[in-house]
Formats: C-alpha cells, sequence, structure tokens
C-alpha cells in the first residue's frame, strides 16, 4: 500500500547508492523534482535507465550521480544535443559511465515484459543495424510461423520514479495526457515513488486518464511544479524557453556546475 | 504576386516540397522540426484530412502551432487518442498501420540508410548523436520513408559510421531479405533537390533539382558519384498559396 510521504524522506528510504533507477515521463510529466532531490541526496554510482535521458539526466550525469546509462535517444527535443550526456561519452567528464542503449520500440518493449513479469521481450526490430553489435538483443524464430525475430531482456528495475498529476489520500495515482511508459515502469520495478502535482480528496475519474492502484505503488510525494520544465498536462505548460536555454547554458562545464549549485543543490526540497 | 527564387529561402522550398508529398497521404508519422512544419503546412495547403501521428503516443494531433517537442502540450490536447509507447511501437508501427514516415539523420548514404548515432568510433566517438529513438523500427514498418536532411558533403556520405536505421540496405532484395514490411525510403528530400532510389539498384539517383540550384552545385555537396535521372525535373517553385501558409505557420 502507497505511503504518503515526502519527497526528501521517498528518496532517503527507496534510492541507495548503486541502485538501477528508472525516471520515466515522455516528454510531459518527467519528474524533474525527484531528480534533483537524488542529486541533492549524494547518491552516486547509479545505474540510470530512462527512455529519453534529456535534460533531467543530462543534470544528473554531470552532477556525477550515474554509473551506467540505459537508453534509447539521449536529444534535446527539437533543439539538438545534449551536452553534458555528450562530454560524459565523448571525454568521460566528470567520470566515465558505462552505456546500453536500445531503440525506443525495444526500450518500451522491455519495460512491457518488465511489467508482465516475462524473461525477456519479443518483437521485430534491430536487424541490420550496427546497434546490434553493441547491445542486448538475441535472434529467435516464432516456433509457430518460422518468422526470425529478436528477444531483449526484461526491465526490472530496483526502483521506478514516475510524476502524474494527482493522488488521492489512499496513495491512488490518476495521470492523463501523454502517457509514455509510466505504468510499465512502476509495474517493472521493484519499488516505486510517484510524484504529484496534488493530493486530492477523491480522485476525478478523467476521459483516457490513467490510475494506478495504491497497492502497486511504494510511496506517493507531494511535488507541485516538480515536473518543471517539463509539464503536467492541465496544470503546468511546457517551459520551451527553457529548453532552448539549457542547450547554450549546458556547453560549459563550469556555467553548467554554477547553474546547478544554485538552482539545484542550494534549493531545499520544501521550496519547490 | 508571384515569387521569385530569389524570394523564397532554400529551406521553405524544402518544406513545400516535403508537404507536396503527403497530397494523397491518410496517415504520416513526424517528427520535430521541418517535417513537423512540412506536414502542418500539408493539412492547410494540400490535405486537411492528413492524419498526424507522433511519437509521443498522440493520434490524430491538430496543433496550431509548430511543437517543439514531439510531447507539447497542445498535440495531447489535439489528438483523436494518445496511447502509451509501447502501444505506439507495436500497435500503430510495428503492426504497419502508418502510410509515410519523415525521418531526419545525421548521414545517409547511396542507399538510404541512416546515421543517428555517432560520429567516429563507437567506443570513442568524435560526436555523439542523440541514438536511434524510433528510427529503426519506424522505416522497418512504415508504408514508406521520406527523409528530411540538408544537402551537404558530411551528411550524405559514401560510408555510414554507423547504421542506426536501415533504409536500402546494400541494394536490391535486402529489405526483403531483413523482414521488413514497408517499402523503405522513396525519397531524399534536401534544400537542393530531391533523390530518390533506382527501382532496380536502389542506389540514390537526383530526380528533382529546386528553382535557381545547378547540378554542379549538388553534385558538389554529394559525398558520393551522384546519379542524375535521365528524366530530372525542375521543382515547381512554391506557390503563392503555400507560401503564404508557411509564413503563416511559422509566424503563429
Amino acid at each position: 500500500m502507497a505511503e504518503l510521504t515526502s519527497l526528501g524522506e521517498a528518496i532517503a528510504t527507496l534510492v541507495s547508492d548503486g541502485d538501477s533507477v528508472a525516471l520515466e515521463g515522455f516528454t510531459h510529466l518527467i519528474p524533474f523534482a525527484a531528480g534533483h532531490e537524488i542529486i541533492r541526496q549524494g547518491r552516486r554510482e547509479l545505474e540510470l535507465i530512462r527512455m529519453t535521458p534529456d535534460l533531467l539526466y543530462d543534470q544528473m550525469i554531470g552532477m556525477g550521480v550515474a554509473r551506467r546509462l540505459v537508453f534509447s535517444y539521449g536529444g534535446n527535443p527539437g533543439v539538438g544535443g545534449l551536452h553534458r550526456f555528450r562530454d560524459v561519452i565523448e571525454n568521460g567528464w566528470p567520470h566515465p559511465i558505462e552505456i546500453e542503449e536500445h531503440s525506443h520500440a525495444g526500450m518500451a518493449n522491455r519495460y512491457a515484459a518488465g511489467a508482465a513479469d516475462m524473461p525477456c521481450a519479443v518483437m521485430r526490430g534491430y536487424v541490420g543495424t550496427d546497434l546490434i553489435e553493441h547491445t542486448t538483443v538475441a535472434h529467435l524464430t516464432c516456433p509457430f510461423t518460422g518468422e526470425r525475430l529478436v528477444a531483449l531482456p526484461a526491465l526490472r528495475p530496483d526502483v521506478a520514479i514516475v510524476h502524474a498529476q494527482e493522488a488521492d489520500r489512499e496513495g491512488n495515482v490518476q495521470l492523463w495526457g501523454i502517457p509514455g511508459v509510466q505504468k510499465e515502469a512502476v509495474l517493472a520495478s521493484q519499488r516505486s515513488l510517484v510524484t504529484v502535482e496534488r493530493i486530492v480528496d477523491e480522485l476525478e475519474l478523467r476521459p483516457g486518464g490513467i490510475v494506478i492502484p495504491n497497492w502497486v505503488i511504494t510511496a506517493v510525494a507531494e511535488a507541485p511544479g516538480g515536473s518543471r520544465p517539463s509539464y503536467s498536462l492541465g496544470i503546468t505548460d511546457r517551459d520551451n524557453d527553457f529548453y532552448r536555454f539549457w542547450d547554450k547554458l549546458s556547453r560549459d562545464r563550469d556555467e553548467f556546475t554554477e547553474w546547478m549549485n544554485e538552482n539545484v543543490l542550494g534549493q531545499e526540497v520544501s521550496k519547490r | 504576386m508571384s515569387a521569385t527564387a530569389s524570394e523564397v529561402s532554400a529551406g521553405e522550398t524544402q518544406t513545400v516540397v516535403a508537404a507536396r508529398r503527403l497530397r494523397e497521404t491518410k496517415t504520416v508519422f513526424i517528427g520535430v522540426g521541418r517535417p513537423s512544419t512540412a506536414a502542418l503546412l500539408a493539412r492547410m495547403v494540400h490535405n486537411p484530412e492528413l492524419v498526424l501521428v507522433y511519437e509521443s503516443g498522440t493520434i490524430g494531433a491538430k496543433p496550431f502551432h509548430i511543437p517543439l517537442s514531439i510531447g507539447d502540450g497542445e498535440l495531447a490536447e489535439t489528438a483523436d487518442s494518445i496511447v502509451s509507447v509501447p502501444e505506439m511501437f507495436n500497435y500503430w508501427i510495428g503492426a504497419g498501420r502508418i502510410d509515410v514516415a519523415f525521418l531526419g539523420a545525421a548521414q545517409i548514404d547511396p542507399y538510404a540508410n541512416l546515421n543517428s548515432t555517432v560520429i567516429g568510433d563507437y567506443a570513442h566517438p568524435k560526436t555523439r548523436l542523440p541514438g536511434a529513438g524510433g528510427a529503426p523500427e519506424i522505416a522497418a514498418s512504415c508504408g514508406e520513408v521520406i527523409v528530411i536532411a540538408p544537402h551537404a558533403k558530411r551528411t550524405l556520405v559514401e560510408k555510414l559510421d554507423f547504421v542506426t536505421t536501415v533504409g536500402h540496405g546494400d541494394g536490391p532484395e535486402s529489405r526483403e531479405r531483413l523482414g521488413f514490411r514497408g517499402r523503405g525510403p522513396t525519397a531524399v528530400i534536401t534544400d537542393l533537390g530531391v533523390l530518390e532510389p533506382d527501382p532496380e539498384t536502389k542506389r540514390l539517383v537526383l530526380t528533382q533539382i529546386h528553382p535557381g540550384v545547378e547540378i554542379d552545385k549538388v553534385r558538389e555537396e554529394t559525398g558520393w558519384e551522384l546519379e542524375v535521372s535521365r528524366d530530372l525535373q525542375r521543382t515547381e517553385p512554391p506557390t503563392e498559396e503555400e507560401l503564404s501558409a508557411l509564413r503563416e505557420l511559422l509566424d503563429r
């Protein structure tokens, strides 16, 4: 049963050094507040899993949180590259990390397999590409039709962290708008934290809304504005200017560090 | 007033040409940037029923503004249906339900294979690019692929540093051997012209050249010995209607 707790307490309890952690949210509902709290609490050696590393993992990698990165698209959507992500792979700054990369279809199916407690996902894909030489994928033949397919290991992170619009006081969560792989990530993981824009007395069910019941969630923490500069549909808007600003700021290691010190390390979680 | 070549930028022509390709299309899969602009322009000028599908899971999105990201709020608010990422890739893309996909790339080879992963060696890249995203499975399964890219020697290369996405592999029958359901790349639209695969060899051939562009310039900016179609067409300049719609769209 999900425990209603504070963000600081939830990260302290659920995320340990060395864990594999998936912070999900496909452009929408990206759990920035939770990622920032992981940085503030000084976690190290994490295996960071995320389809689209985006600005959040750029920040976490640049602050030295990661040991390994599992991903499918490391870009700043609509703007360009991710400079801290590039710097760590091209130059090993602030320290070298391992990478494992996939396609979006591969990552999505790996999460779905994890959610279904299957050992692997089966799909069409990867064949003919160079990616197949550099990642974890195996060929197999359909036992019924003989079609050649590929298998990928299920993703089973230690912790999933996602953001949603609201939860009720029992910790049932509802999110709406672009759903990404958040439900799959929560169900695939050993433990989970959902940060929410607001706690309500009763969830008002929305058309197309996704409800995640409290008995598959470990903890729920209120974090208003917790997806900024991403957005929570109906509550906050995507800060496109910040994504453009980040492209300029994050090119320089010192400017990046200074900005993070001032805007993340220097902030109290309670003030967010 | 009719637009002349000097009043129209190369990028505008590229977008207009891409939009014209969607006249008869039912469903188009698009990333951000110029492909998105072209698809919105197509809905305004050529094909108001065109269904826009974005990777974020928004099917039938009708944005008024050009979205910055594939997951902008306006896409979700205007979509006919919003689906999860696994559903998008398995039920919609993988099952071959999308007619046309627009893709970009940092490198394109003569068989329209694409690189968006690294420049240089994989383990020690000179430039680390974003990676595959949805491209490999999109290119395998959508009905056809239209590549949109700048025409430059460093983009159109004889050999890719990394094969992220298979176009026509190493030539005829490659796609069939790999079990792909879609027809693969049917055009590479650049700011200088349009390249299309030769029906027999599958190598890209220059079939269309934009207004005011010389063939020598196209050859110079292509990283391989470019074949020119005997039936080379001169791109019809953007009409007043296309241009004013495009400029209005960009001004929103």
